[in-house]
């Protein structure tokens, strides 16, 4: 019996582990803290439970951990938002198979006669709302996971059918669930529970589909919450109270990531997950762009040769260039010429929530110099240079209109600044697939270049002037 | 008071802590934040681990195997994942 306070012990580590991940100065100890929490979670459960095959135990946690050290060792920091969708897949789908697993092995359930329902509402609801959660949460977050390495995945219906395709799946997983809920028969039990699992996972698929690239940090964010929730979920199932609480602070942590993501798009979280703003949004093209003054590396350099202060915009297309390091030199070489250089960095810029922050770190970028949009947006009008690197939506002046896909959207109030420069590769549109009247102002100008091509240049011309 | 209603009211408390606690991150941590937790998560390992009894049939005790191995690989890829990207904050804090 005294072995269950170790799961308290655990609890209140989680606690204090997650509380100090929320500031920068302790983040690496709540890490930790929560690190010694998991591993004194399974020690004690280990301790406790009585009958375990061990055989099972002890060889999934050895292929679990391996697998799971090989991931995080062997990927690229570049590809960090679709690993922490793929892990996140995996904690969903743990937890529905630990629902599943748990209506095979209840000695109550295997009576003839007995069914699911006869253990109490709480049970009956939680059972197929575990395997639900788990297997939407997992072939979501693995549909994200591709959509995050750029490979296209479109739904294969349009509009209004989409919703009532998710509208079948739905009822039909609730049949699945209130079958295997209301009935005696162990053997159609285990077949719907199976089946259930089945139709969730196809549900995960299409719901994820139709939603942009550029709203992944919403669903990323929100996959995340729906793995704590399904973990709480197979707690009731199992009537484990570490598990519920954990699970709530998982699930809670996720939705405040997603309200803060939604919020810095001025969108509501249903408008996001219908796909109101999808990938097949009509792309314009540059047919559409009037005055387009576009310029070199060469005159770039001259341009931050005179200026005293640089603000660089990073978005997306820094991180698919990998120009992380490269804009820190020529961030670098600035500051040694007493320029002052900050980086703007939007909420939503990027694939996940700080995306731009995890990159930037990675090539050393100060912290310091990292500015986020609140703080820096008064500054722009008094600075020399603005090189946006990558972004689009995010600087975009059509969301100050009252009208449009991304009406107001809080953005970086960059065209104030004296010249803006636009490392873009061509006139393409953002995710939002709509013209940025940026790019035709007077005090723009576009490198038509990959974003490192172009950084490589300007930092050779900018050593050359010196 | 009986445990559902316990276990009920223990969710309940807890989604509030969790709402308390992370009211404020700083956006250079919303990354950290979110692979920390989804290593957090994989708590469900405590369930799968529970469900892998011995003596049970093979499709049960398959399930159970395959719920630790992924419970770990979100612990442990996780973990690491998140270390990993603190390392890197924590090395220009210098």
């Amino acid at each position: 019996m005294g072995y269950y306070y170790l799961y308290l012990l655990a609890t209140l580590l989680f606690v204090f582990g997650i509380k100090r991940l929320t500031n920068i100065k302790t983040c690496q100890q709540g890490n930790r803290l929560s690190e010694i929490a998991m591993t004194i979670a399974i020690l004690a459960v280990l301790l406790i439970t009585a009958g375990i095959s061990w055989l099972v135990v002890i060889a999934g946690i050895l292929v679990g951990s391996a697998i799971g050290l090989v991931i995080a060792k062997r990927t690229p920091t570049t590809q960090m938002p679709e690993m922490v969708a793929a892990l996140n897949g995996f904690g969903g789908v743990s937890s529905a198979l630990v629902a599943m697993a748990y209506l095979l092995i209840d000695p109550l359930l295997k009576i003839d006669g007995t069914s699911l329902a006869d253990s109490g509402i709480v049970n009956a609801i939680s059972t197929p709302a575990t395997v639900i959660i788990g297997m939407v949460t997992l072939t979501g977050s693995f549909v994200a996971y591709f959509k995050l390495s750029g490979k296209k995945v479109a739904h294969p219906l349009k509009g209004v059918q989409r919703h009532y395709l998710h509208g079948c799946l739905g009822l039909v997983a609730i049949g699945m669930g209130t079958w295997m809920v209301l009935t005696g028969n162990h053997t159609g039990m285990t077949v719907a529970v199976i089946l259930l699992a089945i139709v969730s996972a196809a549900l995960g698929v299409f719901l994820v589909m139709p939603i942009g690239g550029a709203d992944m940090p919403v669903v990323v964010s929100l996959l995340n919450s729906y793995s704590g929730v399904a973990g709480a979920a197979a707690g009731f199932v199992i009537g484990n109270p570490l598990l519920i609480v954990v699970g709530a602070l998982v699930g809670t942590s996720g939705l405040i990531l997603t309200q803060i993501m939604c919020k810095a798009m001025n969108r509501s979280l249903g408008n996001v997950l219908l796909g109101g703003m999808g990938e097949e949004s009509v792309a314009k093209d540059a047919k559409d762009y009037k005055s387009i003054k576009s310029t070199s590396p060469e005159e770039c350099a001259m341009l931050l040769e005179g200026a005293s202060s640089v603000i660089f915009v990073p978005g997306y297309g820094l991180a698919v260039a990998q120009a992380q390091h490269i804009v820190r030199d020529l961030g670098d070489l600035l500051i040694k010429r007493g320029c002052n250089v900050r980086y703007a960095i939007h909420p939503v810029a990027g694939r996940m929530p700080g995306h731009m922050n995890v990159l930037l770190a990675e090539s050393d970028v100060p912290y310091d110099q990292l500015w986020e949009m609140d703080r820096i947006n008064s500054d722009f009008k008094s600075t020399d240079v603005v090189i946006i690197v990558g972004a689009n939506d995010v600087v975009n002046p059509a969301a100050r209109e009252a009208t449009g896909p991304i009406a107001g959207m809080p953005i970086l109030d960059v065209d104030q600044a004296r010249t803006v420069i636009v490392i873009k590769r061509s006139l393409a549109p953002g995710y939002a697939g709509i013209k940025n009247p940026l790019f035709e102002m007077d005090n723009c100008l576009m490198v038509f270049l990959d974003a490192k091509e172009a950084l490589e240049a300007i930092v050779k011309e900018v050593k050359e002037l010196s | 008071m009986d445990g559902i209603f316990l276990m009920v009211f223990v969710f309940v408390i807890a989604s509030l802590l969790g709402f308390e606690l992370i009211n404020k991150v700083p956006p250079t941590l919303h990354t950290p934040l979110m692979s920390g937790s989804n290593a957090i998560s994989g708590i469900t390992i405590v369930g799968a681990i529970i469900c892998a009894r011995s003596g049970e049939g093979f499709l049960a005790q398959t399930i159970a195997f395959l719920a630790i191995v992924f419970a770990m690989i979100n612990v442990v890829g996780g973990y690491v994942v998140t270390d990993r990207m603190l390392a890197s904050f924590k090395k220009k804090a210098k």
